[in-house]
């Protein structure tokens, strides 16, 4: 017979049955006797945030560096409510994370008890599922069954809130293998006479293109490995949304960069003149259509997506394929193969010689004078000097992310880390921290403008804690530069509140938390500064000063479409008319 | 036909059909949303129309299988034929739904209201009153000298008539449970 447990020991034992080694959180009342049990065991590694954002958002940067899901203690009250911008943030970029909260006793609950909150009621529309658990009993089985939520289907955060009572009380423990997991079990095959279809039209294209995005790499390894495949043996072009950048490596031939309202010219024009539009594991987003009525006209769409409310949600497609992506670009490589392996090619080669004056364009060069460094060059001395290491990068964000996304080029899958669906200023500090955790050897660095960078600050505390040797890259032009950005552009050059006023001198800042602090405003220094941040063995707060007022380029405005891009400044003028203007 | 009942290939190759496909023609449907019977359930659909701008008619709720612990949400909806899809995908992927079943097309249904009305009045009115909630089959469920309260059972479309006529003759207070509905046939 099972010996019975406290709920508090429960948690910490479904953790390890779980296979979870770390958990990032902060303590407080509601939640003493699970930390209490973390204290007397040592298979757990907790990494004490120090901000209830800071610990979501490391666990979020875990879970994407590793494809684990990302684990996440805190208390009830504030502790919980300080953990809901992170859980809006996995949702929207479907990032698997599991949420203990705290709660006040049962018997309390109701009584506005002091650090209540209704937890459960707050994080209903932020989480992909959240449960109170009410008895100590059912505690075990929940947080398993919290775990099969957050990982199966379409991955995403998921919240476990935790009487204290229930903490303390004993009953006997479920393990993994004999918990009741519920009826959810998303389909992962995906029709196979709709497959058929697309590999029809993937015969017959004459302008193809493949649009992947953040499900591909949620999808696993093997999906990447497939999909490489596909694109390699089809020879069609591949663009790729912010969130799915390093499921096709950068290096690669038929790679088109990134697309969407600031992606590369020959991505978007490849987009709006494409006949087959494969979508991958992308969702249509706002920030990749642009104005829905000029949106690629004249070519069939296929969509794969493992879940069915992306399909038709804001672009009608012919193909829709709801299946896990892994699965079906297996079955799709199948049928493909066994009807001979056939593509238009002399089409697909004439439609690879547009894409090439498209390319000839040169979208993204600048010009690197005088004695300020732009923000472009920044990057790409950052990406020549780190290309060959096993490199993380994350991202705040703004135009820093967007250059970011532009000018480093990713090789392979789970190494960028970015708030994509809520761009959350102030993710990436928190998440290169979990990231480092996941990867102790890799090369983590955090690519950040000083504005969103100081939005989670505290948590240099953390990296000097546990001696992460994160590299904050901070693109200092003392603006909030895509805020400046639209201002300039939308408002008459009316820059309400968006400059950083009264910042830090970010090198004594550095040294205030026994860090490291590089400033860098030369560009004939850079390369030597970028190279003493690599080197350094901890934590290094890297202050580059940038031009002010660069703008990023190409965009795409509001209310146009992708063959209307914006290349530089010179394309400015009057870009966005007064309908335009009320999109965000 | 994909498991999503969209219809395949037909006519939409370009962005610019979809003005047709995504028309703006308002539909009601009513969708029966079969969900675990656990704390929180029905806040979970009803935060789902309310957080994405969804239109709620009529809505009923209640246990059906108190040992599988599932419960029947019926939900009469309106929107665009694209909206209508949206909402029972969304449905869909709540985790303690089971099932959506989109009673307006997926064949023919039985639709009923339950309603009580209480109407006061004398004399004539009352007289006239009684005469036609006979018509409509509708019970007499309490009565004083001043009062009735009328019980009738029928699709949204009877009920609304018999308010109608009620309006008049002295209808104080309406109480309608919303609609249940079942398909027809096995």
């Amino acid at each position: 017979m099972a010996q019975k447990m406290t709920g508090a020991k429960m948690v910490v034992q479904a953790l390890a049955d779980q296979g979870v080694d770390t958990v990032f959180g902060y303590p407080g009342g509601a939640v003493l006797p699970i930390y209490d049990e973390i204290f007397q065991q040592n298979g757990i590694r907790h990494v004490l945030a120090r901000h209830e954002q800071g610990a979501v958002h490391a666990a979020e940067g875990y879970a994407r560096s590793s494809g684990k899901p990302g684990v996440c203690l805190v208390t009830s009250g504030p502790g919980a409510t300080n953990a809901v911008t992170g859980l809006t943030d996995a949702l929207m970029d479907s990032i698997p994370i599991v949420v203990l909260t705290g709660q006040v006793p049962t018997f309390m609950i109701g009584s506005d008890a002091f650090q209540e909150a209704d937890t459960v009621g707050i994080t209903r529309p932020c989480t992909k599922h959240n449960w109170l658990v009410k008895e100590t009993s059912k505690l075990s089985g929940t947080i398993h069954e919290a775990f099969h939520v957050a990982t199966t289907g379409r991955p995403g955060p998921v919240l476990v809130d935790i009487p204290k009572d229930v903490q303390f009380a004993t009953d006997y423990y479920t393990p993994p293998a004999k918990a009741n997991l519920g009826h959810y079990q998303p389909q992962v095959k995906g029709d196979l006479e709709t497959i058929t279809e697309l590999v029809e039209a993937i015969e017959k294209a004459e302008r193809p293109i493949f649009y992947t995005g953040g499900g591909v790499i949620n999808s696993g390894p093997a999906a990447t490995q497939l999909l490489r495949e596909l694109v390699e043996a089809t020879g069609f072009p591949i663009t790729s949304t912010l969130m799915g950048l390093g499921c096709y490596p950068a290096s690669g031939d038929k790679w088109l960069g990134m697309l969407g309202m600031h992606g590369l010219y020959e991505a978007n024009m490849s987009m709006h003149g494409c006949d087959l539009m494969i979508n991958i594991g992308a969702r249509f987003d706002d920030r990749i259509t642009g104005v829905l009525d000029a949106f690629s006209p004249g070519s069939r769409k296929a969509h794969i997506d493992i879940d069915p409310s992306s399909i038709n949600k804001v672009i009608r497609v012919d193909m829709p394929i709801v299946g896990d992506v892994g699965h079906v670009l297996e079955d799709l490589l199948k049928v493909w193969k066994a009807r001979g392996r056939k593509t238009n090619s002399g089409a697909v080669q004439k439609w690879w010689g547009q894409i090439n004056e498209w390319r000839a364009v040169d979208c993204l060069k600048f010009e690197q004078k005088g004695k300020v460094i732009k923000p472009q060059y920044a990057l790409s001395r950052l990406e020549a000097l780190t290309k060959k290491h096993d490199r993380y990068i994350c991202t705040e964000v703004g135009q820093h992310q967007m250059w970011a996304a532009q000018y480093l080029n990713f090789e392979d899958p789970n190494r960028w880390m970015t708030s994509g669906g809520l761009g959350t200023m102030g993710y990436g500090f928190p998440a290169s921290i979990g990231v480092q955790m996941a990867h102790p050897d890799a090369l983590v660095i955090n690519v950040a403008g000083e504005a969103s960078w100081l939005m989670n600050m505290q948590e240099m505390g953390t990296a000097m804690q546990y001696r992460l040797p994160v590299k904050q890259f901070i693109l200092n032009n003392e603006r909030l530069g895509m805020v400046r950005q639209w201002q300039e552009l939308l408002h008459g050059e009316r820059y309400s509140e968006s400059w950083s006023e009264s910042l830090p001198d970010f090198v004594k800042l550095a040294e205030a938390f026994g860090a490291k602090g590089i400033l860098c405003s030369d560009p004939d220094t850079l390369d030597d500064a970028i190279m003493e941040m690599i080197t350094h063995d901890g934590p290094v707060i890297f202050d580059c000063l940038v031009t002010k007022h660069e703008n990023c380029f190409p965009m795409i405005p509001s209310g146009k479409a992708h063959n209307q891009m914006l290349m530089g400044e010179a394309d400015t003028q009057g870009a966005i008319d007064a309908k335009g203007s009320v999109l965000v | 036909m994909s498991p999503l009942k969209i219809k395949k290939g037909a006519n939409s190759h370009s962005a610019y059909n979809l003005r047709p496909n995504f028309s703006d023609v308002q539909e009601t449907h009513t969708l029966a949303v079969i969900v675990d019977n656990e704390a929180g359930v029905l806040a979970r659909v009803i935060g789902l129309f309310a957080g994405r701008g969804y239109n709620i008619e009529s809505l009923t709720v209640a246990e059906i299988d108190h040992s599988g612990k599932l419960s029947r949400i019926t939900v009469v909806t309106t929107g665009t034929p694209q909206a209508i899809e949206q909402i029972k995908a969304q449905l869909g992927r709540i985790v303690p739904v089971h099932r959506v079943n989109d009673l307006t097309v997926d064949g023919p249904s039985v639709e009923r209201e339950l309603a009580l009305f209480k109407v006061e009045g004398t004399g004539e009115k009352r007289v006239e009153a009684l005469r036609l909630a006979d018509i409509f089959r509708a019970n007499v469920v309490d009565s004083t000298l001043e009062s009735f309260v009328f019980e009738l059972t029928g699709p949204t479309d009877k009920i609304d008539a018999f308010a109608d006529l009620m309006r008049p003759l002295g209808l104080a207070e309406l109480a309608r449970t919303g609609v249940a509905a079942l398909s027809r046939g096995a």
